[in-house]
């Protein structure tokens, strides 16, 4: 039987950790029974988070905090992962895709994290910083 | 996605074959890593390598800004109308760049000497 409930995870917003949370995603999104290839996409997409948040909102600071809180899937239906920081609150319409027809280096995290997730929301976080939740359902489509 | 070559640091093998030069990465390309491939790409552009192909065979993991790194890559050797591309893609390495609507913007190949002689 699939594990449910909550694990949180703090990392320090150091690239070098960021494979330990792919890692951790991986076998997250396995457990709450995506297929191989489902996973894949979601660990990418909690990844492209992650690094948007070490480039923009701590620019580039190894030392900042990174929460991740994932829901893997209670009452079976969808697997959420919430990602929270803890600089500047910004304006939640900033965060959208660039139009992909204009190849150019950059801009393509959050053109992969809408694409591959079923719902994005972007918001400020209670006490500071910002979070964005992710969301992706369980059921095959 | 669990593989052996997580977390490895990235290494990057330049080499002469024939015509071509050929970069052999093996290991995960993310944000910790591009800063290096961008500088050892930079190096080979700067010295107008006519065509450079990158063997992917040893990347089990690519981020948005490993792809953003080789977009830089293809850019400055089109300036000087040399040629980049991409062998033996895994197929999560495939993945992003077809997420990433750039599968058909690079010059994509199964192996690196079909790559040499595309």
């Amino acid at each position: 039987m699939a594990p449910e409930g909550t694990i949180q995870l703090s990392v320090p917003s150091d690239p070098a950790c960021m494979t330990i949370v792919r890692a951790l995603v991986d076998k997250m999104a396995e457990v709450a029974g995506f297929d191989e290839d489902q996973v894949f996409r979601i660990v990418l997409a909690v990844d492209e988070a992650c690094t948007n948040i070490i480039r923009h909102q701590y620019g580039g600071r190894h030392d900042q905090r990174i929460d991740i809180t994932a829901d893997l899937g209670s009452g079976g239906e969808r697997f959420q992962v919430v990602i929270r920081d803890y600089g500047d609150v910004r304006d939640p319409d900033q965060f959208k895709g660039r139009d992909l027809r204009d190849v150019r280096p950059g801009g393509l995290g959050v053109h992969i994290i809408r694409e591959v997730m079923d719902e994005v929301e972007y918001s400020a976080a209670p006490g500071g910083g910002m979070q964005l939740r992710l969301c992706k359902s369980t059921q095959r489509e | 996605m669990a593989h052996h070559d997580a977390g490895k640091p990235l290494s990057v093998n330049v080499e002469k074959v024939r015509d071509a030069t050929v970069v052999r990465l093996d290991g995960e390309v993310d944000l910790n890593v591009s800063p290096k491939l961008r500088a050892e790409l930079k190096a080979l552009t700067g010295e107008r390598r006519p065509l450079i192909v990158i063997d992917m065979s040893g990347v089990p993991y690519i981020d948005s800004s490993g792809v953003a790194t080789l977009v830089e890559c293809l850019q400055s050797t089109s300036r000087y109308k040399g040629k980049l591309r991409l062998a033996s893609l895994s197929k999560r390495a495939a993945g992003v760049f077809e997420i990433s609507r750039l599968d058909t913007v690079f010059s994509i190949h199964d192996t690196v000497e079909e790559a040499i002689q595309a």
